[in-house]
């Protein structure tokens, strides 16, 4: 056995990519359990084509995953790609340009052959075309070994051939000195009715593994010590999970019963898949037979006095617009969940985007305000999902609750928590009339709190509350059906004052980074972790840089305002064409400047310190 | 209650023997006459439909048509085909024992969906065709109340049309009335998805180019569990056949053929006015011949077509007359396709009757199951579900 050299790595960035059928998903989580249980910080990008099945060894059928992992504090999926691993020469041509210089780039050398690259529209072999000098290439025959490995295997080619991934798989726990064991036990479990199967893929892992440390070809291998994380238990998370899972929480906390009405689109439908395994959790799914009928129905259970939550992206809060203006109208909870996408129409529907938040903030007719908050991390969907349900039920109103493509399928640790440390969510209906006309004792379902502005909720059932709600205009307090002029302007106006009024529920603003910068960035939704990299970076190089990230987009912090005047130079960036900052420069009359991203993928660290950077250097 | 036998309330989760369309036939399902039936005349309305029918049996307060009645003013047009419908259906409330705080009218928009406001009982009046979805969300959530459903032509057949099906073939137990008016009422008179052929109005003034739906033969396309037509002008059969939607646990759909004396008067006069209502209209019951025209006259197979007989020439008599069937599905799509016909009479009465397990029913069975499976879920345990690890 060759003697090989050890390397500690503070971070490493490994991208696996092959064909849609090649496994690559599977592969990257399984590699991201082994780095979680190797106690590394870690986030994930997953990058999937909106094709199911492409054409084999087409480009367009090209799928990756992208794993970042360190000791040291890890908040994106990474910049430049340390290791990519291509199973083809597709996906060696899509994800080149990600591999930092020098880099190291292993391929399965038996797929590099003239056919595949016909496919992949590439005239000359890179292996052998000098367009990889500038990386470490390792040439590694894939096909071959796994076949070799299963030839015993009462197993056909295809079959075979379906499981060289986990080869690939094993190679690089080896690389990067991961346990094997979490894999193991997965494969034993998710094949255990198939003892063929599961042994062949046991069989690879373990020939995989092997291979890294009898072959001449790797020198080193590498170490990532384990990063100083907070003690407690974790799992990996993420935010599509993560969502339900809030859901789920809100659910027990409060006792409401959840009514999830949802009709499938992508990036969204995760979150109806795992609420749907959820019904002895207290809540009910719906699988619509459209947008406006999942909202329809997510309205009509909060009617009965239950929560109504509906989730889907871009194109499908479109048309939710009309419902949405009904339950703002008709003041009943409701929380709508938009994934976003890349847009417009039906755009980049499996990569992610920020372009959705002017449609959330004022994509309803009429003077129709509701609350915009938006998650920051896997994990953050969480405590975003949670703190929606609450909001709507506390302040009785739709609440829009922002996710993108990124957060949805990006992973991160995450330390779970503890129920109990849960803000409290208790939920109370009217229960008897509650004011006096010609001295008998009525119900007027629009009489607010005061605190609030809420108005009671007596949910069917309940005897002596009888009444009627609808998207006509209603008289404040009693809510009978009014056309008088001063009436609706006092309506327009009061619940717009109900929604400004939940900026009591936002704690006062975190300034990331050094207070006495010059330069503020502000940041919303997933770009989080790109923005406080970015922001650590330029500090660690000596400039003065800070950021401070909005959870609540409607309504803005109260210190929003004081904070922003604290700093000469503003900077927004955002992955979409500027939106956040048109907001911005409307409410405050600051001349803010933009920085926006429209690839379908995120920013990362070293595009926000560049831009550090260039603005102050 | 009246005479709906056969609807008597099915049981929590009861399963569907055959497959739909798969009914065996009754004695009933060929066009022969049970032996000792007598031809009837014109149907009579349930017994004791006084106005303020005693309610349940616990001998408590009588509830009243007044206690169903809002405070609001009935903003629709004098003359209106819509103020029998709601009388109607206020007298009917007290007699179905329901309490009044259990009772939810939904509608969606158009003048039939004022309707809520003018109930006593909790209502909404949501969007424009979205009633249905709202409908689901509500009884999904709240299977206890009893909801009906107000809708219209327009808002149900067109804006409307991908909910109305989707909540016939998921069978939800609820109540829906489609006041048929053939007409767009509150926009002031345009042609409706119901609208025949050729109808002037201000948007189609050279005449409608739309064929018109036939609502019942819609419904039953879309899996309806249960279909049945009335008229504004005869509130005792309009009182029964909303009485057997409301009994039937399922989607019970009524349309109701209602005057828009202002846009479109006159639609239906040839079925609801004395001088032409006998010749023009049958109306059909569960294992009855089918006879019409004060019994002169009947329907027989001929094929797969009804045909007009008389029955006053000595030739055929009632024993030759198709006995109708509500559960059969062959029979209700036939019966379905007497639609405006020139030579037969308008069907009015129960299409159609399938015993099916509700949505609602299922939903709440299914969640129950699981619950009993797996116990009542622990947020603690979901949290920690799948692969963990500990830092220390």
């Amino acid at each position: 056995m060759a003697l090989k050299s050890v390397e500690t790595l503070p971070e490493a960035t490994v991208l696996f990519a092959g064909d849609s059928g090649d496994g690559m998903q599977l592969t990257g989580t399984q590699f991201t359990l082994a780095t979680a249980y190797a106690m590394n910080d870690l986030a994930t990008l997953p990058d999937f084509p909106a094709e199911i099945r492409a054409p084999i060894g087409t480009t367009y059928g090209v799928s990756g995953f992208q794993l970042h992992f360190g000791s040291v504090d890890i908040r994106t999926p990474g910049d430049e790609v340390d290791l990519l691993i291509a199973m083809n020469p597709a996906a060696l041509k899509v994800n080149l340009d990600r591999v930092r210089m020098g880099g190291t780039i292993l391929v399965n050398s038996n797929t590099f052959e003239k056919r595949n690259f016909g496919l992949a529209n590439m005239i000359s072999n890179p292996l052998e075309d000098g367009s990889l000098d500038k990386y470490r290439v390792i040439q590694v025959e894939i096909t071959r070994l796994t076949r070799e490995t299963l030839k015993d295997f009462d197993l056909n080619q295809k079959e075979i051939d379906r499981s060289k991934n986990m080869f690939a798989l094993g190679l690089a726990l080896w690389l990067y000195s991961r346990p094997v064991e979490p894999a193991k036990k997965w494969i034993s479990a998710k094949f255990g009715k198939s003892p063929l199967i599961r042994d062949a893929n046991l069989e690879l892992l373990k020939k995989g593994y092997h291979f890294g440390e009898t072959t001449e070809q790797f020198v080193t291998r590498y170490e990532v010590a384990p990063a100083k994380q907070k003690p407690g238990r974790y799992r990996a998370i993420m935010g599509v999970q993560a969502l339900a899972l809030g859901i789920a929480a809100a659910a027990s906390k409060s006792g409401i019963q959840i009514l999830y009405g949802s009709y499938p689109i992508t990036p969204a439908s995760d979150i109806l898949h795992s609420l749907a395994k959820y019904k002895n959790q207290g809540i009910v799914t719906i699988q619509a037979e459209d947008e406006i009928a999942a909202i329809g129905t997510a309205i009509g259970a909060s009617f009965g006095g239950s929560l109504g939550i509906t989730g889907t992206s871009g194109p499908g809060i479109a048309l939710k617009g009309e419902a949405m203006g009904l339950a703002h109208i008709i003041e009943l909870p409701l929380v709508v969940i938009n994934v976003q996408r890349g847009g417009p129409s039906t755009g980049l529907p499996t990569k992610t985007e920020q372009s959705d938040l002017l449609q959330a903030l004022y994509g309803r007719n009429g003077d129709a305000p509701i609350p915009v908050i938006a998650a920051s991390t896997p994990g953050d969907c969480f405590i975003v999902a949670y703190e929606a349900c609450r909001i709507a039920v506390k302040y009785m109103t739709p609440v829009m609750l922002l996710s993108d493509g990124y957060l949805a399928n990006g992973s991160e640790p995450w330390l779970i928590p503890n129920p109990d440390d849960l803000v409290p969510f208790d939920v109370s209906y009217a229960e008897k009339t509650n004011t006096t006309v010609d001295g008998e004792d009525v119900f007027w379902p629009y009489l607010r709190d005061k605190t609030t502005l809420a108005r009671p909720w007596a949910k069917p059932g309940t005897a002596g509350l009888e009444h009627r709600v609808g998207g006509l205009e209603k008289q404040e307090g009693s809510g009978v059906v009014s056309y008088e002029a001063d009436n609706h302007e006092y309506m327009i106006k009061i619940r717009a004052e109900k929604i400004q009024r939940i900026q009591a529920e936002i704690p006062p603003i975190e300034i990331y980074g050094d207070p006495d910068a010059d330069l503020l960035i502000i940041g919303w939704g997933s770009t989080k972790g790109a923005i406080e990299a970015g922001v650590s970076r330029s500090i660690k190089a000596g400039q003065k840089a800070a950021s401070i990230h909005l959870r609540f987009l409607n309504p803005l912090p109260a210190d929003l305002g004081e904070v922003l005047g604290r700093f000469s130079q503003h900077l927004v960036p955002e992955l979409n064409n500027g939106q956040l900052v048109k907001v911005l420069r409307d409410q405050f009359l600051l001349p803010m400047e933009a920085m926006n991203k429209i690839q379908g993928r995120p920013f990362g660290p070293s595009e926000i310190a560049t831009k550090i950077e260039e603005m102050i250097g | 209650m009246s005479d709906n036998k056969p609807d008597s309330k099915s049981t929590n989760g009861q399963k569907p023997t055959f497959p739909p369309g798969m009914k065996p036939k009754g004695p009933s399902s060929g066009p022969k006459l049970p032996p000792g039936m007598k031809p009837k005349g014109p149907p009579s309305g349930p017994p004791k439909s006084g106005l303020t029918g005693p309610v349940g049996g616990d001998g408590a307060s009588v509830a009243t048509k007044a206690d169903f009645t809002s405070d609001q003013d009935v903003r629709w047009c004098p003359g209106c085909g819509d103020y029998a419908i709601l009388a109607t259906v206020q007298r009917l409330m007290p007699e179905l024992g329901v309490p009044r705080e259990n009772v939810v009218f939904i509608s969606g928009i158009g003048c039939s969906s004022r309707f809520p406001y003018y109930m006593n009982t909790y209502g909404m009046h949501s969007i424009h065709g979205r009633a249905p979805t709202i409908v689901t969300g509500l009884k999904s959530a709240r299977p206890d109340l009893d909801v009906w459903m107000i809708t219209g032509d327009g808002d149900s057949l067109s804006i409307g049309g991908n909910h109305i099906i989707h909540i016939m073939r998921r069978n939800v137990n609820a109540q829906i009335i489609l006041f048929n008016n053939q007409i767009y009422g509150l926009t002031k008179g345009q042609y409706s998805p119901t609208s025949e052929v050729g109808k002037v109005t201000k948007s189609s003034p050279f005449g409608s180019l739309d064929h018109p739906f036939n609502p019942i033969a819609l419904v039953l396309g879309a899996e309806a569990s249960f279909a049945a037509r009335t008229m504004d002008r005869d509130p005792k059969h309009m009182k029964k056949m909303f009485m057997r939607a409301h009994d039937y646990r399922g989607t019970g759909f009524v349309e109701v053929y209602q005057n828009c004396n202002i846009f479109n008067d006159g639609a239906f006069f040839q079925f609801t006015e004395k001088e032409s209502k006998s010749d023009r209209t049958i109306y059909f019951e569960h294992e009855k011949p089918l006879v019409y025209a004060g019994g002169t006259k009947g329907l027989r197979l001929d094929g797969f077509n009804l045909e007009s007989i008389d029955l006053e020439n000595g030739n055929l008599g009632v024993d030759d007359c198709l006995v109708y069937d509500e559960t059969s599905r062959e029979l209700a799509g036939i019966m379905a396709r007497v639609h405006w016909k020139p030579d037969l009479p308008q069907p009015f009465g129960v299409f159609y009757r399938e015993d099916r397990p509700s949505y609602d029913d299922l939903l709440h069975d299914q969640i129950n199951a699981v619950i009993e499976r797996s116990g009542k879920g622990s947020l603690k345990k979901l949290l920690e579900e799948g692969e963990t690890w500990e830092i220390t």
